[in-house]
């Protein structure tokens, strides 16, 4: 008997019964097809305009920095002005599916479209969605959008329309869901990222630093206006 | 890791003798309680999410083999492989032979206590492979060859003169003069350090916090980032997780991880939260090419359907220990084993047996705050009584307290006997302990003070004195 056999029959007999009939099966398919919402909090109950500022509010609380631009034509703007504040390189590097946003107005910066590496100190990634809830932002992988962009880099800037932003989790759940037609044939993607402020670690004497692996910064641009394309 | 829970006692002794460890220990306070009773106090629907975390868990436990044959279809359905361990050396003998498949030199990993449990560290390096322990705190144990002293802070028992003292062992192609005095620096170093290793490793290894039933995936939550490189630079990725992980869907591992991090360390969320499905896909740039899961059930099969069975919702939170006078005063390394605090003393009778753990559940002062901090709502004191009573029932109590035990009983049954007893020896002992009001040795007691003062009787019994005030 495989190893697979023995662990099932070792639970079947620790639960004091055979495999399920198929009435009972029929009754947990329904409940993995239906996926039953639990408690939401209500901190999320608000028209979706508020759902923006406590988006916001909460994603300053993970120590992201959170900035307001009209238009996605407003982007290359604000990256190359936060890389002044900072002192950082006008060097990029930029998830493909960011390829169509107006860069060329900005000759001073020099974008890469493409995974990252190590050496790379700066990358600009596309949300599929944030999460009002706690600040977060949902990030899935793809040809257009390579994960290591929201790990190696020491700077990380997400652009976020505010008409993705969502309440909580579950919502945004559904919507990666209704994309790739996850439960009818569609797979997730191969990593989704849900990303709280940038990286940190209190692993030593439990005092909090920022930058352990991953990003030290995260800056989130909200975009007021438009949304990606196909959606 | 070979297990000293039999000496609990002494390792319990000689930690509290240990004022660097007793400093370090100090830290938990304003690091874990202050910071989870903030954020839990931000969040209304706290305690109704306990009562939705529990449900969840004992509904999946209930239908644990229906979960567990979705969850890996569903693996497979994505490009992945399943494979059930049975016990801690099947695992390894798994993960060694899909290291040598891909040709692994250098496996890098991110924090499992799953790996702990199967010794998975020696079983690589003594078959020529080395693993390399990416979290902060993991990658500080390992270098001082140590096992973790907490389960989300593997490095809680360290202070930072400890981490750069070891740094300065073994980094030592570094300037020798170079300032390693704030954390910070500390943590800069290890960075650098660390990440040529996750751009050189073959394997990435991580633990699993949920497997999702509903599309075959694994979620690890971090707040470094290292777990998330260590999935996602290597050719292939293996995830080792035990079968109890599994949830039907995100809804319910979004239930659960609202419990999480502001159970474990405070946080609203953790700053990573990543879900892993099979292994790159056509155009992907990135991501492991091999997507491997070993399922390990190691004795909780055997859990389910006991007294034990509630253990089998932890979510190593951590809560429970963070909590825990006991654990505050003897640090994790007392515990003889990879799990320690509330939820080791009655995990790991449960994993290496109570002849080997006897002493865990037995090092408790039933204050009941592990209990009452646990999203997850086990009745750890409840259950660690559970194991003092086998304990009794096997003979494996020690020869004082059943022979104490079997005089109490003896007077117990007999309530006349009781009574009169009783007011003796509360009279005796009140009238011998009257000017001090307190004893500092007795015959008989020595092992309560040799450690505190046993407070002198009021000279009668509870029983009289109760009897009166209700004027009876
Ligand atoms: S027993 Fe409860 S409090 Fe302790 S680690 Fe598990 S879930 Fe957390």
């Amino acid at each position: 008997m495989s190893g697979r056999e023995q662990i099932l029959g070792a639970i079947r007999r620790s639960l004091g019964r055979g495999p399920l009939d198929p009435s009972q099966q029929a009754d947990l398919d329904s409940r993995l097809d239906s996926r039953p919402r639990g408690i939401v909090p209500a901190r999320v109950d608000r028209p979706q305009p508020e759902l923006v500022d406590l988006f916001e509010t909460m994603a300053r609380e993970a120590a992201a920095v959170v900035r307001r631009v009209p238009d996605f034509a407003s982007v290359p703007d604000a990256v190359q002005g936060f890389l002044a504040e900072h002192n950082l390189p006008a060097e990029l590097v930029a998830s493909p599916a960011l390829a169509e946003l107006p860069w060329a107005g900005r000759p001073t910066l020099s974008v890469r479209f493409d995974a990252a590496r190590d050496a790379d100190l700066v990358s600009v990634t596309p949300a599929f969605a944030g999460i009002a809830e706690t600040g977060t932002l949902m990030l899935p992988s793809g040809a257009g959008t390579p994960s290591t962009l929201n790990f190696l880099p020491d700077t990380h800037i997400v652009v976020l329309p505010s008409a993705r932003i969502v309440g909580p989790y579950e919502d945004a759940w559904d919507r990666l869901r209704a994309r790739d037609r996850v439960g009818e044939g569609g797979l997730l993607p191969r990593t989704v990222n849900l990303v709280t402020g940038p990286s940190r670690s209190g692993d030593i004497e439990q005092i909090i630093q920022l930058g352990a692996h991953g990003p030290r910064r995260l800056l989130i641009l909200v975009v007021e206006q438009g949304d990606w394309p196909g959606s | 890791m070979q297990a000293t829970s039999r000496s609990f006692v002494a390792n319990a002794r000689q930690a509290m003798a240990d004022p660097t460890l007793m400093k370090a220990m100090g830290n938990i306070k304003a690091g874990f309680q202050d910071k989870r009773r903030a954020t839990v106090a931000k969040l209304p629907e706290f305690e109704a999410l306990r009562d939705r975390g529990r449900a969840i868990k004992d509904h999946t436990l209930a239908h644990l083999d229906y979960y567990l044959e979705r969850y890996a279809a569903a693996v497979e359905a994505s490009g992945g492989h399943v494979h059930w361990a049975r016990t801690a050396q099947e695992a390894r003998e798994i993960i060694l032979a899909l290291c040598r498949e891909a040709g692994a030199r250098t496996v890098t990993k991110g924090k499992s206590m799953v790996a702990e449990e199967i010794a998975l560290n020696h079983h690589l390096e003594t078959n020529g492979i080395q693993p390399v322990e990416t979290d902060l705190g993991e990658y500080i144990i390992q270098l001082r060859n140590e096992p973790p002293s907490h389960i989300i802070a593997p490095a809680v028992h360290l202070t930072k003169e400890q981490v750069a003292d070891t740094f300065r062992a073994n980094h030592t192609h570094l300037a020798a003069d170079r300032p390693l005095v704030e954390p910070r620096a500390m943590m800069d170093e290890a960075r650098q350090e660390l990440r040529a290793r996750f751009l050189a490793a073959d394997v990435g290894i991580t633990g699993a916090n949920f497997l999702v039933a509903e599309t075959g995936s694994s979620i690890i939550v971090t707040n470094e980032g290292n777990g998330d490189l260590t999935q996602l630079l290597p050719r292939t990725h293996i995830v080792l997780a035990s079968i109890e992980k599994v949830v039907p869907t995100f809804e319910d591992a979004s239930a659960i991880l609202r419990l999480l991090a502001r159970s474990a360390t405070g946080q609203e969320y953790s700053a990573y939260t990543t879900i892993s499905t099979g292994p790159r896909r056509p155009g992907d740039k990135d991501g492991p090419e091999a997507y491997h899961v070993v399922l390990l059930d190691n004795g909780r099969s055997a859990m389910l359907g006991t007294e034990f069975q509630d253990m089998l919702r932890c979510i190593r939170c951590s809560a429970c220990m963070n909590h825990c006078p006991v654990y505050h005063s003897v640090g994790g390394h007392a515990y003889g084993w990879v799990y320690p605090g509330p939820m080791g003393a009655v995990l790991t009778p449960t994993l290496i047996g109570i002849e080997e753990a006897g002493h865990l559940p037995n090092a408790s002062t039933f204050c009941g705050r592990c209990e009452s901090v646990c999203p997850m709502k086990i009745p750890l004191p409840k259950m660690m009584r559970h194991w003092r009573e086998r304990q009794f029932d096997r003979g494996l109590t020690p020869a004082t307290v059943r022979s104490g035990l079997g005089v109490w009983a003896f007077f117990a049954q007999r309530p006349g006997l009781y009574r009169l007893a009783a007011r003796v020896g509360a009279a005796v002992l009140g009238r011998l302990g009257r000017s001090r009001g307190r004893f500092t040795s007795l015959p008989l007691a020595g092992g309560w003070t040799r450690t505190r003062d046993m407070p002198a009787p009021a000279g009668r019994t509870f029983q009289d004195l109760w009897r009166e005030r209700r004027g009876q």
